[in-house]
């Protein structure tokens, strides 16, 4: 117990700044992720192909590159100073906004067309086919899956800590100088996400169990 | 064509889409034409950003680097597979005494951030006395975990979406636990979670970056190297460019593997028939 109760004012900002990366992060990724997702399965062919190539590019390049590019190669363009923390968000949302994204266009497919047809065809109008019938069905299968993206999303909090972002990742740099062993800390660390990912998975648990569709 | 979300357009309906066809093109060009102006206002087309990318010393390093970070990767996924392998056997055990462990070991590596895990190899084990441990065993054991704990889950799925009839016709004809599993069970789990499984591969490729934050000298070690070479003007954006573009290069040429494995196992009739795994187990894939 030692190394983490002696060494609190470490552990405790920078599980703090973590924290405050996957709120920030997530609430922005949902944001432009729910953009993005609408654009893929909108009637505008462009928009479509603007979507498509936003995911497939960012999903297939490691978000340590991206974290790279925020964190060397945006000061270098000169548009005004920006935080590490703060590019590391900007990193973080672009990256798992990709995701959110997919999770929302699979959640409308998931919706059989029939349904919307028949909604159609009792003569409803576009917005209460879409809050009556549409969106009722597509949350319920999004909600599990969003909530796996949240949770690899708070475990990628962590590559923040290779670009001078002092978060979870970064504890183990700022106790060696303390002259803490390494592997106690890490274990600290590692346990302390054990906990944290655990709660996200029981509350992704029991929205499961809540809004499981029974069809 | 109609979809879920709108019918097929009318008069109306088609002028809007062109609307914001036409909207969506200036945003789009507006974006991206203020990007390329800062990086051509600040300097980053200058050839003296680029020269260092032209010679065949550098051609070569390039080149050095991209099989560590493929060897590292090609290590990882066959370790990972293996590992995910045993752990869902053990995992769909009969015996608490083994599921259990299993099922805790799991858990456990899939809560833990692969970063942190390459940690606790590189920094937090050679203390203890181990001596072997070199930035390229800590990634790829530490990928290895991660990614064995999410195939085991990956394959489980697989194996729980198949139809009771499959399992019960093979005791019915006499075959023990170890038969069903090896001859029925995983050859078609496996088929029917191919997508799955090599999307979680593309994960491996792009986990092999975090290499770089433990002194692993892949691609990005490089990137970083060269990008911040004074003498050539610091070309950290260029570098970054070159190093991307390999990144993402390797990384589609996985993904389209992935998406020509789906679309084959899609026409085959005997596969379809345990589609609905699939969409299960892109729950299980995250990251």
């Amino acid at each position: 117990m030692d190394p983490l109760i002696n060494n609190l004012d470490i552990f405790v900002p920078a599980f703090r700044n973590t924290i405050i990366l996957f709120v920030v992060s997530g609430v922005a990724a949902l944001i432009l992720g729910t953009i993005v997702g609408g654009m893929r399965v909108s009637p505008v062919p462009i928009m479509r192909g603007v979507g498509t190539v936003y995911v497939n590019f960012i999903r297939n390049t490691p978000l340590t590159l991206l974290m790279f590019f925020f964190a060397f190669g945006y000061p270098k363009l000169e548009l005004g100073k920006l935080s590490y923390m703060t590019l590391a968000i900007i990193a973080l949302s672009l990256y798992t906004a990709t995701y959110v994204a997919e999770v929302i266009r699979s959640g409308f497919n998931t919706v059989p067309v029939g349904q919307a047809e028949a909604a159609r065809a009792i003569g409803l109008p576009f917005a209460q086919t879409m809050s009556l019938v549409i969106l009722p069905q597509a949350f319920r299968a999004v909600i599990p899956p969003l909530m796996s993206v949240f949770i690899a999303l708070l475990k990628n909090t962590t590559v923040a800590a290779g670009f001078s972002v002092f978060e979870a990742g970064a504890i183990r740099a700022y106790l060696s100088e303390r002259g803490e062993p390494a592997i106690v800390v890490l274990l600290w660390v590692a346990a302390i996400f054990v906990v944290l990912v655990t709660v996200l998975s029981l509350v992704q648990r029991r929205l499961e169990n809540k809004w499981r569709v029974a069809r | 064509m109609s979809s879920v979300l709108y019918d097929v357009p009318g008069p109306k309906a088609i002028l809007r889409n062109r609307i914001l066809a036409v909207v969506t093109v200036v945003v789009v060009l507006a974006i991206l034409g203020f990007i390329i102006y800062r990086l051509a206002v600040t300097g980053q087309f200058t050839a003296e950003k680029w020269r260092i990318f032209t010679f065949p010393l550098v051609h070569q390093n390039i080149i050095d680097a991209t099989l560590r970070t493929l060897s590292a990767f090609a290590v990882a996924a066959v370790a990972s597979l293996v590992l995910g392998l045993l752990l869902s056997i053990g995992r769909l055990s009969d015996h608490a005494i083994i599921r259990v462990p299993v099922m805790l070991f799991t858990e456990l590596f899939r809560a833990i951030p692969v970063l942190i895990l390459m940690m606790i190899m590189y920094y937090g084990l050679p203390p203890l006395g181990v001596t072997f441990m070199t930035p390229f065993l800590a990634v790829v054991i530490g990928l290895t975990l991660y990614n064995g704990s999410v195939l085991a889950e990956v394959f489980r799925a697989g194996i729980e979406s198949l139809p009771k009839g499959q399992t019960e016709a093979g005791y019915a004809i006499g075959m023990r636990k170890s038969a069903v599993m090896l001859l029925i069970q995983y050859p078609q789990a496996i088929r029917a979670m191919m997508p799955v499984i090599i999307s979680q591969l593309v994960v491996v490729l792009k986990d092999t970056a975090l290499g770089f934050i433990v002194t692993f000298q892949e691609l990005l070690y490089l990137a970083k190297f060269y990008g911040g070479q004074v003498t050539y003007g610091s070309p950290i954006i260029p570098s970054t460019i070159v190093f991307g573009t390999i990144y993402i290069l390797l990384c589609l040429a996985l993904s389209a593997v992935a998406k020509w494995v789906e679309v084959r196992s899609r026409r085959n009739p005997r596969i379809t028939k345990v589609a609905p795994a699939v969409q299960a187990a892109n729950q299980v894939e995250i990251k």
